[in-house]
């Protein structure tokens, strides 16, 4: 007689479980249409495409010093450097980058470059659609990753690291 | 003459409704199941994803037909093929509507009325299993023959089931064929009748559709596709569409067995049968939607112990009072 009771009740809750379902037909989808409909902003933490930040003045922060280079456990980062001279200042520090080229295919942003990083040059930004046709096309250089202004990427120009 | 062509422009008809409905039931399972899941599903492809379907039958079609080595090649190919014209047979005797006066000629809306319209398609669903039995067998793979073997077993448990609904109502319109059937609940539908025998049939649809929560001989978890694993291209599209279609006429039996058939207010006779079907085949998806997978055992003990020993009850109950109704 008690199992038969427990059968009844199992019996009336998969009708439970059917109205339950059934409520949830009306609900709006918490989904959004993507590529038309985009969720609000990201986290100000949030690791993103790479840029090459520069100091309030334009001189560029980046010195040359691979750290990055070395720190990036997916070897996605290529760095030339070269001698800054008095006719030609790059850079606060004795060298700069002639050459900076991120590869974004092979990026796990990670992050670790902007850890690594002395001077706070390379950040990671908040730029999430970084799709493209073709391979080549994902291999940053250094002016697709240089700011076009200081502070373009987000990050306060005045900042000390 | 003139009747043979009826017949075959509505065999036609019937062949081109049937398949075009089974590949927007695809669209509808998943744009509900969607739905019940708060979220959108498929809407890419055209307006609301009405083309999806199309789409996904391209896309079957222009696929490699690629066959695993060591398999039985004849069985191999013949098993989809069973599937799918088995289920698609049923609808011979399946009626739709009343007669209707159509160019001067009276049309039957149903392609025949057999006297033993309901034998024809128990029997034609249970030729159905040997296309997923021998898929299971001549694939050589192990996921597939497991998940035959499952339904294998699960079939016969459920037919037995099903069967005693169906002559519980037999009983009560005193006819085998579908059409008398339907004639005899021109003012009483047989749910109101047979409440147990109803939620007997329909639990016993849903096995023998193989779908959730019955779904074992495809358990995903388990057995990756059970039967249906090493079928690719068109012929895995010629199981889908027996499944689809199965969906179909199981909705279709339960709205002629037990909803009335065509009867209703107001509309149409045709239009109440479409709409009562599609009710049915929305019951099938919010099943699936809401309930998880029963164990084998579970599945056994509740064929067996529960709507075996119900069916039996009802059907002595059934026959008693008709013998007493009948003096």
């Amino acid at each position: 007689m008690t199992t038969l009771r427990v059968r009844i009740r199992q019996s009336l809750a998969i009708l439970k479980g059917l109205a339950v379902t059934f409520r949830y037909l009306f609900r709006p989808p918490v989904t959004v249409r993507y590529p038309e409909v985009k969720r609000a902003a990201v986290q100000p933490r949030f690791k993103g495409r790479h840029w090459l930040t520069l100091y309030a003045d334009g001189m560029e922060r980046c010195v040359g010093c691979e750290l990055c280079v070395i720190v990036c456990p997916s070897q996605a980062i290529y760095v030339r450097a070269a001698e800054n001279t008095p006719e030609h200042q790059v850079s606060k520090g004795e060298r700069y980058a002639t050459d900076f080229q991120i590869n974004e295919l092979r990026c796990i942003f990670c992050g670790f470059c902007e850890e690594a990083c002395p001077t706070g040059a390379i950040v990671l930004g908040r730029e999430y659609e970084l799709a493209s046709f073709s391979r080549d096309a994902m291999i940053y250089t250094k002016p697709m990753l240089t700011e076009p202004y200081p502070g373009a990427s987000g990050r306060d120009p005045q900042r000390e690291v | 003459m003139i009747e043979i062509a009826i017949v075959a422009v509505k065999s036609a008809l019937l062949l081109f409704i049937l398949l075009t409905a089974c590949a927007y039931m695809t669209l509808l399972e998943r744009r509900l199941l969607g739905k019940f899941q708060v979220r959108y599903g498929p809407n890419r492809v055209g307006p609301f994803g009405l083309l999806q379907p199309l789409a996904d039958g391209l896309k079957l079609v222009f696929k490699e037909s690629f066959m695993p080595a060591h398999v039985d090649v004849i069985v191999y190919w013949l098993a989809p093929a069973i599937s799918m014209v088995t289920a698609l047979f049923v609808y011979a005797v399946i009626p739709f509507g009343p007669e209707v006066m159509l160019f001067g000629q009276r049309v039957p809306l149903r392609l025949a009325d057999v006297n033993v319209g309901i034998l024809l398609v128990l029997a034609t669903s249970s030729v159905g299993v040997y296309g997923i039995i021998l898929g299971g067998w001549s694939s050589n793979n192990k996921y597939s023959l497991l998940g035959s073997l499952r339904s294998s077993a699960q079939l016969i448990s459920y037919e037995l089931a099903l069967g005693l609904a169906v002559i519980s109502v037999v009983l009560t319109a005193g006819s085998l064929s579908l059409v008398s059937i339907v004639e005899a609940q021109r003012r009483v539908w047989f749910v109101a009748l047979q409440p147990l025998g109803f939620l007997i049939f329909l639990i016993a649809a849903v096995a023998e559709t193989n779908r959730a929560p019955f779904d074992l001989p495809e358990a995903e978890q388990e057995l990756i596709a059970g039967y249906q694993t090493e079928y690719g291209g068109f012929k895995f599209a010629m199981f889908y569409i027996g499944e689809y279609v199965a969906i179909v006429t199981m909705s279709a039996l339960l709205t002629t067995l037990f909803w009335g058939g065509w009867w209703g207010p107001v509309l149409p006779g045709p239009v109440w049968f479409v709409l009562k079907t599609l009710a049915f085949v929305f019951v099938f998806i919010w099943l699936r939607a809401t309930l998880p997978r029963v164990r084998h055992d579970q599945l056994m003990a509740l064929g067996w112990k529960v709507l075996i020993p119900l069916g039996l009850l009802n059907l002595v109950v059934t026959a008693v009072i008709v013998v007493l109704r009948g003096t």
